[in-house]
């Protein structure tokens, strides 16, 4: 998030696309219903589904699945079109707005109506209202990222929230909510194929010398393989050899198929985990490792606050910390690794990562604190882009709309989208063994528009098949209108009716996530 | 804030801002004004009447947590018609329930209890009568017993404005009001999402996490605070430890951001596997096609060996690592250390993107 969350509370006007915020990050939901209730906020929400927030929405934009980029875009052009941005923000502080500008002209109201079934005067309406706001905050999910063209539609929210003035501003900002606890803090750290900590890229021969320094060692230059590659080259049989920590991709990955295939024809595959998973069950080896209620250390959040986890109760068995298991490994393979707390790594992560610098544990035993923090007397930052963006000024980029890789035929008549519920949690192996969640939410359902359930003669509780290109599955209906008409909703938790054996492992260019938002299937009674 | 103004209480001169109410003022100079219904973050509702307080000359009786200071007030906070007046609240309240403190999960933490003990009542002046409401027992999650109820509004409150799940209301049943769900229906019938707040704002034993029932007492407990380790908001919690184990979680205000006391099902309900049977317990090593139970010493050879002979023979970009959204920093921070410096690698990445 470019801002913080207690902001979305006292803004002006919320725009939440792309995010069943409810369900997904509830405490934040809350945030926008008080909002909404108590602070008079408008609220607008864009989502195919109709989502807990619709209630409290003051309009409610209902495009078609894949469609976020000409909604977006359509907003634009209606707000440059009626003269609402912000004209000396785009001059002071941005380039690129001419050519954004060209390519948005298109994309009249009656245009977006065209693609994406918005009404046109809806979308001038929810133009109006984001653009007059003094400030406005955008929340999006992974109803904007799961596409094949996520990185476009995360762009164009960045130029919708430049063409009004509010990044840099108290209230503002582009506001992606992180769906699982950690995931800013692994990027962070540098557990990705291109950069080492602190977003340093591994080509820049200034941060390796200094990382090479530090650890003793030279390091390689080239960026490595991403998770899709990783699997691709396992599947070709140039990867050998796989060590995954506490990741589930037997679940978690689309195409479950080709991973399984992938995955068995490693040399060896190391898993290293807190309980036997679907992955685990195909490794050469099980690492057991502790909780989170086991051990010491510090998570991210998704608004860059970094918070201690603390030893509550001791590990099961033989089960240790897996930054205990990394060291122990490590020296095994004659590079010592000798630290004996968590504290220690992050002494270590202070003088290698800028934006960790100052958060040290002594500072962060009360309260989390937000990087960047440059030093241990810096407050830490609430929002970013302060006055000036990181990179200067803030820079528009064209974008077109492109239809998903995979729409409907005669062959395959319905969307299948993906998310996940409110009782349950990524693959479930945590949430799936707590006895309150799962009386709440026993087993997966797909939902299904009752419009659409009645022409296919199904009722709710009825079994149905559910057959995209790359496989099938049977899963119990549920007839509900959250889903519009063509679109069925499944969440990704039950490996019973494990939907990735259906959804289409097509790419995002750039960010290389894979299309799990759309894809094509047809649905008959089971 | 408004305008300084300052006024007196107990005797005492005191420097305020027009607009807080009494009972802010006080709590903010340390003096003491017992309370049950109050609870921040919530609109005052002056239901309780146990902050009472005497004002003036004339001693009018006001409930000190909705009314708002004035220039040259004078409040006293324990006069013997103050106290009169909370002992006749704290006496109904104690004989309109079942208020047996022998097997009540709250025994040691609760306010009626606090209360009573702190007016020194020996015993009610009217007789007990108990309103019979059968034990709400129909979810694993939380226990209603509604003849502990003393209708303070705090679930209500909470529910309401603060997490905005809007289920719960007063409503009435014969010759008693009763808080529940739409249509008197039990939680789990009802909308109600089991975020727990309304069990943290009940201040006496009427709401209860069922799962932690006679598992430990109020001052047995170990809390350890922590972070959730669900959704990206990174919800501040503490994790009751009684006996070696999670037995349930509660939150604190006063820890603040991110938020601010409250929770989602996950975060405070979905600790049960912690201690699951499942648990990896040891390091396993497949032999003849199957998973076999193995030391520390075994696994980190097999590996340390396999991986050094792929590095050998086929180069250290032949293998992989996957990083977790669900580990610590340290833990992200060691393993791309690990898979860069150790095998020499940039193959490395995590599911985040999924
Ligand atoms: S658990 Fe949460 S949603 Fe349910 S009644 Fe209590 S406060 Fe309301
Ligand atoms: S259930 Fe508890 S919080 Fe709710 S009104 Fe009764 S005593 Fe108060
Ligand atoms: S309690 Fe719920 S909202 Fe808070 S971090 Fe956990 S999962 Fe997210």
């Amino acid at each position: 998030m470019t801002n913080s969350i207690e902001e979305i509370e006292f803004t002006d006007a919320i725009l939440a696309i792309g995010t069943n915020t409810t369900e997904n990050h509830p405490v934040i939901g809350s945030g926008v219903k008080r909002a909404v209730r108590q602070h008079g906020a408008k609220l607008i929400v864009i989502d195919p589904r109709k989502i807990g927030l619709v209630d409290y929405a003051d309009i409610w934009l209902r495009p078609k699945p894949g469609t976020n980029v000409a909604v977006l875009n359509g907003l634009m052009n209606s707000i440059i079109d009626e003269r609402l941005y912000a004209k000396e923000y785009v001059a002071n502080r941005t380039e690129g707005f001419e050519t954004m500008k060209e390519t948005v002209a298109k994309y009249t109201p009656d245009h977006v109506e065209d693609i994406t079934g918005v009404p046109a005067d809806d979308l001038r309406i929810a133009a109006r209202i984001y653009a007059e706001a003094n400030s406005a905050s955008i929340l999006y999910a992974m109803g904007i990222t799961q596409h094949s063209h996520g990185t476009d539609a995360v762009k164009s929210c960045a130029n919708l929230s430049m063409l009004c003035g509010n990044v840099g501003v108290e209230g503002g900002g582009v506001n992606p909510l992180r769906g699982q606890n950690n995931v800013q803090g692994a990027c962070d750290m540098g557990a990705l194929p291109n950069v080492l900590p602190a977003y340093q890229p591994i080509a820049n021969d200034d941060a390796r010398t200094k990382f090479e320094k530090s650890w003793g060692v030279s390091l390689p230059a080239k960026p490595g393989l991403t998770i899709m590659e990783i699997m691709n080259a396992a599947h070709d049989g140039d990867l050998k050899g796989l060590y995954i920590m506490g990741e589930n991709p037997m679940v978690s990955d689309p195409d479950l198929t080709h991973v399984e295939a992938s995955l068995k024809n490693l040399d060896i595959l190391v898993v290293q985990d807190i309980f036997l998973n679907e992955t685990g069950q195909l490794a050469d080896v099980v690492l057991p490792s502790a909780c989170f209620a086991e051990k010491n250390g510090t998570f991210s959040n998704t608004e860059r606050r970094v918070q201690r986890i603390r030893k509550a109760v001791d590990a099961p068995g033989e089960a240790k910390a897996d930054w205990q298991i990394i060291s122990e490994l490590a020296t095994k393979m004659n590079y010592a690794m000798s630290y004996s707390s968590a504290k220690e790594i992050m002494d270590e992560i202070n003088g290698l990562a800028p934006s960790y610098a100052g958060i040290t544990y002594e500072r962060i035993e009360e309260e989390g604190i937000q990087w960047p923090c440059p030093s241990t007397d810096h407050p830490g930052t609430r929002y970013l882009h302060k006055g000036k963006f990181s990179r200067g000024l803030g820079l528009f980029s064209a974008i077109d709309y492109r239809p998903s890789d995979e729409l409907p035929d005669n062959e395959y008549p319905f969307i299948l989208t993906t998310g996940r519920v409110l009782y349950h949690f990524h693959t479930a192996t945590m949430t799936r063994r707590s006895e309150g969640l799962n009386e709440r939410y026993p087993e997966s359902l797909a939902e299904i528009n009752s419009r659409d359930a009645e022409k296919l003669k199904i009722k709710e509780g009825d079994f149905i098949t559910v057959t995209s290109r790359r496989g099938s599955l049977k899963v119990k209906a549920s007839v509900v209108d959250t889903p519009p008409e063509g679109t069925i909703f499944m969440n990704f938790h039950f490996s019973e009716a494990a939907v990735n054996l259906l959804t289409n492992p097509a790419l995002d260019p750039i960010g290389k996530i894979p299309e799990y938002k759309v894809c094509a299937v047809k649905i008959e009674a089971a | 804030m408004g305008n300084k103004i300052s006024l007196t209480i107990d005797g005492k001169k005191i420097e305020a801002s027009s607009g807080q109410t009494i009972l802010e003022i006080a709590k903010e100079n340390g003096i003491h004004i017992p309370t049950l219904c109050y609870y921040p973050n919530t609109k005052p509702a002056g239901a309780c009447r146990v902050c009472v307080v005497e004002i003036g000359t004339a001693g009018k009786l006001e409930a000190s947590c909705c009314t708002p200071v004035s220039p040259g007030m004078v409040v006293q906070t324990n006069t013997e018609k103050v106290m009169n007046a909370r002992r006749m609240v704290a006496e109904l309240l104690w004989s309109s329930g079942n208020h047996n403190c022998l097997q009540c999960e709250k025994n040691g933490d609760c306010e009626l209890q606090d209360l009573i003990y702190e007016l020194g009542i020996e015993k009610p002046r009217f007789e007990i009568d108990l309103p019979g409401y059968e034990i709400e027992d129909t979810n694993s999650m939380i226990q209603r017993d509604l003849n502990k109820c003393i209708l303070c509004g705090r679930c209500i409150r909470v529910c309401n404005e603060i997490q905005v799940h809007e289920v719960l209301d007063f409503s009435m049943r014969g010759s008693h009001t009763k808080v529940s769900p739409a249509f008197d229906a039990d939680y789990i019938d009802s909308e109600c999402v089991f975020c727990g707040a309304c069990v943290d704002a009940c201040p006496v034993g009427a709401l209860t996490f069922k799962q932690a029932r006679f598992k430990g007492r109020p001052w047995e407990m170990k809390k350890v605070r922590t972070t959730c380790p669900y959704c990206g908001v990174g919800c501040q919690m503490d994790l009751n430890v009684s006996d070696g184990k999670v037995v349930k979680v509660t939150t604190n205000m006063d820890y603040g951001k991110p938020n601010h006391g409250m929770l989602c099902s996950k975060g405070r309900f979905g600790m049960n596997f912690i201690d699951n049977s499942d648990r990896l317990k040891t390091p396993l090593i497949r032999m003849d096609g199957e998973l076999k139970a193995a030391s520390w010493e075994e696994a980190y050879g097999y590996i340390a060996e396999k991986f050094a002979s792929i590095k050998e023979k086929d180069g250290p970009d032949s293998i992989a690592g996957l990083s977790s959204a669900r580990c610590t920093n340290e833990e992200n921070y060691l393993f791309q250390k690990f898979m860069r410096a150790v095998i020499g690698t940039n193959n490395i990445d995590h599911c985040a993107r999924l």
